[in-house]
């Protein structure tokens, strides 16, 4: 074995080996030689050249994959760059993220998706997959040319950010990308009827004197899409749901056979319009913060399979941007350092077993655009996440990796702490070394 | 005289109690005895500097709180910036370092982005007085128009009280339906359904969309300004309609109290919100909140500043 193969095997002991995919779940030992499963179990130890790891009793499963977060490379450095939003991702437990193509320049053309894909494997940490924008600029005018993108690594499409801007240039993206059997992703907002509103429209709004984004903001748009989507060949993926009313229409969608994909983000699941008080502009997103009906209903939806995966969207911004007056601030959080605990949160309460859980936040994402991930099998990818499921975590304390700070949750204690994450058997983050480095 | 203010700021109506609000009115009483004498200054914050800082264009309460403060002896700074500078980055943090460069022992803050007071409240050592912040709070609008109405009217209990007109983008009207529904009045809400907001579920009040039937026996009807660009917006369909569904008039009044009082924060769109104000001159409190107003203010800065 030459040195990167040694680097990719190793021996953990101890743990309990959990994949929802294979079905495995079993105490015992895990080996993995150059970056795949061997095997495991009740297994013998290792020869004197694999490093044995001790496990003591954490969870290690498939590495978790996020569909949609913002890396804000090339062009918004300031707030993340993809060596600090992989280093975010991988202490978050995820080994494979796809990253929005609203950067500066856009990701419309295929040398900004090959620069990401560069600086990512120079970076070593996760695996990134670029999206790449449906049209040109993000203007919602002229379609990407797709095809190139696709073959320099594009895994989908989307003008997160922005809604595609038209009921035709939709119907053409979805027609187009099934050429390459991409999924079109929309960001479903009616922005006429957000009207320049900053949170959810409701009683807080009301009272806070916030201009309201209505309910009907995301479902009129959700509607346009999947009616646009059933005469198409195409594949839809709907990002953070956030209205019970969403959620209904994908349900529906999902009886009638229309080839739709939905996600949601924790913050939905974890907290309601009632956050902006108290969190001001770290709890500004868009969509916005819903109301406890809405919050009921994702997870509702999370759990009857309506929808199918949970995302970061991971939306770094700088302190100076974000310490200003609430409708100034832009929208977004930052997610992949907490999307774990607030998940395990979900299990912790009895909504979801953490089976399920792992399934909304590694198998089925990685299914549905086709990435990698990890297996519990022999041969299987090590793209692996071991956590320890006793411990917690403080949010952002004492500080967070990535670049940016914006989080309702800072200071939060979340169950479960990520302990090793492994991307083909190499070892991209330890908590300990971590915490000898700070 | 009067117990000084729990809280150093004033952000919100509800910041202060119920006693707080009575101890302002009576103070407000005796600053305006004052005012109808010769020497109409008083020593009381002598030495302190008072900075008046306005974020958007206002004639009337920045006037009436330099005004209160020299009337107590502050020594006051008007700085109006404009809108556009907010726009071109400068930032909330560059003010909140020009407060503390200035020494300022209270910062009056007007601002079109709500939560902007306590926002800055929370990161300067001095009082933090609200001015009117975006859609949320004009906390001394709302003292000045109870004090108007406990004047004209003398009790605040049993009272019925309309407010008309564009509900959903009015501070004015956020501050007073707190205050008045706190000291029990009966509040209604007037005015079309694009200008209501849709939920209200905190709020104790009534709501109408025909002005004659939500103004039925109000002992007082308060006129809310309406920004002329909620026409273009299509909130209305255009001023004229409004001026006729929504348009105070002393034929409208004839379906109130017999001895209505007509408030109105000013400044006021003639022939739109408020119709023919001559024919009702003797039931309009108008010029009686401008007048108040200085009082109120007096009293809100000597409560808040003078008990260091």
């Amino acid at each position: 074995m030459d040195r990167s193969d040694r680097e990719r095997s190793f021996f953990l002991r101890d743990v309990r080996l959990l994949d929802p995919a294979t079905g495995v779940d079993m105490i015992g030992d895990l080996r993995v030689e150059q970056g795949r499963v061997k095997e495991f179990g009740t297994i013998p130890p290792p020869g004197p050249s694999i490093p044995v790891l001790e496990g003591e009793g954490c969870v290690v499963t498939p590495g978790l994959v996020d569909v949609h977060a913002h890396f804000r490379e090339p062009g918004f450095d300031y707030k993340e760059t993809i060596g600090t939003g992989s280093r975010a991702a991988v202490s978050g437990g995820y080994t494979t993220v796809c990253v929005m193509a609203n950067t500066d320049p856009v990701n419309d053309h295929p040398e900004v998706t090959l620069g990401m894909i560069n600086k990512a494997r120079e970076i070593g940490l996760c695996r990134v997959f670029p999206i790449g924008a449906v049209s040109l600029g993000l203007k919602g005018e002229t379609l990407t040319e797709m095809g190139a993108l696709s073959r320099a690594g594009c895994v989908g499409f989307s003008d997160d950010g922005l809604p595609v801007k038209t009921s035709r240039l939709l119907r053409r993206a979805l027609e187009y990308a099934a050429l390459f059997g991409r999924p079109v992703i929309d960001h479903c907002e009616d922005r006429d009827l957000s009207d320049g509103g900053v949170m959810n429209e409701g009683w807080v709004s009301t009272d806070l004197g916030l201009r309201g984004i209505p309910s009907a903001s995301e479902e009129v748009i959700v509607a346009r899409d999947l009616e646009i989507l059933k005469s198409t060949r195409g594949r839809l993926h709907v990002a953070h749901l956030s209205t019970a009313g969403g959620v209904r229409l994908v349900r529906d969608a999902k009886k009638r056979h229309l080839h739709v994909t939905a996600e949601t983000c924790p913050h939905y699941f974890s907290l309601t319009d009632e956050a902006v008080r108290c969190h001001h502009a770290d709890a500004k997103m868009n969509p916005p913060l819903r109301t406890e009906e809405d919050r009921l209903a994702i997870i509702e939806g999370l759990k009857d399979g309506t929808i199918d995966m949970i995302a970061t969207d991971h939306a770094p911004h700088a302190p100076f941007e974000k310490e200003r007056e609430f409708d100034q601030a832009p929208f977004g959080i930052i997610g992949l350092e907490t999307s774990l605990g607030l998940g395990l949160e979900l299990v912790s309460r009895g909504a979801l077993d953490l089976s399920m859980l792992l399934y909304l936040m590694s198998v089925r994402p990685s299914r549905v655009f086709g990435l990698p991930r990890g297996e519990i099998r022999p041969g299987g990818l090590a793209d692996l996440m071991v956590f320890d499921p006793r411990q917690t975590t403080v949010a952002g304390v004492p500080r967070f990796r990535s670049r940016s700070r914006n989080s309702p949750f800072s200071g939060q204690k979340l169950p479960g702490k990520v302990r090793m994450t492994f991307v083909e058997g190499k070892k991209v983050f330890d908590d300990r070394e971590e915490d000898q480095e700070a | 005289m009067t117990d000084f203010l729990s809280s150093s700021h004033l952000l919100s109506i509800d910041d202060l109690s119920l006693d707080e609000m009575n101890g302002i009115f009576r103070t407000a009483d005796s600053f305006l005895d004052l005012s109808s004498r010769t020497v109409k200054k008083v020593p009381s914050l002598r030495g302190k500097t008072l900075v008046n800082l306005f974020y958007e264009p206002s004639t009337r309460t920045r006037t009436s709180f330099e005004i209160a403060a020299k009337r107590l002896s502050a020594d006051v700074i008007n700085i109006t910036t404009s809108q556009s500078s907010v726009v071109k980055g400068e930032s909330l943090l560059d003010t909140v370092r020009t407060i503390e460069a200035l020494g300022a022992d209270g910062v009056v803050i007007r601002h079109p982005s709500s939560g902007v007071p306590e926002w800055i409240s929370r990161r300067v050592g001095c009082h933090v007085i609200n001015a009117g912040d975006g859609l949320r709070e004009h906390p001394t609008q709302a003292l000045l128009d109870l004090y108007t109405i406990l004047k004209r009217k003398g009790r605040f209990t049993g009272l019925r009280v309309a407010i008309v007109g564009d509900i959903l983008h009015s501070r004015v009207a956020r501050s007073n339906i707190r205050a008045l529904t706190r000291m029990g009045v009966d509040v209604r809400l007037v005015g079309p359904p694009t200008l209501i907001p849709r939920d209200m579920s905190g709020w104790k009040v009534n709501v109408a969309h025909d002005l004659r039937e939500g103004i039925k026996g109000c002992d007082v009807v308060m006129a809310l300004r309406l920004q002329l660009e909620r026409a273009t917006a299509s909130f209305i369909p255009s001023l004229s309609e409004y001026a006729r569904l929504y348009g105070i008039s002393p034929a409208v009044l004839r379906f109130a109290s017999p001895d209505v009082l007509v408030l109105h924060p000013g400044p006021i769109n003639r022939g739109i919100e408020i119709q023919d104000e001559e024919a009702f001159h003797s039931h309009s409190g108008i010029l009686d909140q401008v007048h108040y107003g200085v009082g109120i203010r007096m009293a809100v800065l000597y409560l808040l500043m003078a008990g260091q």
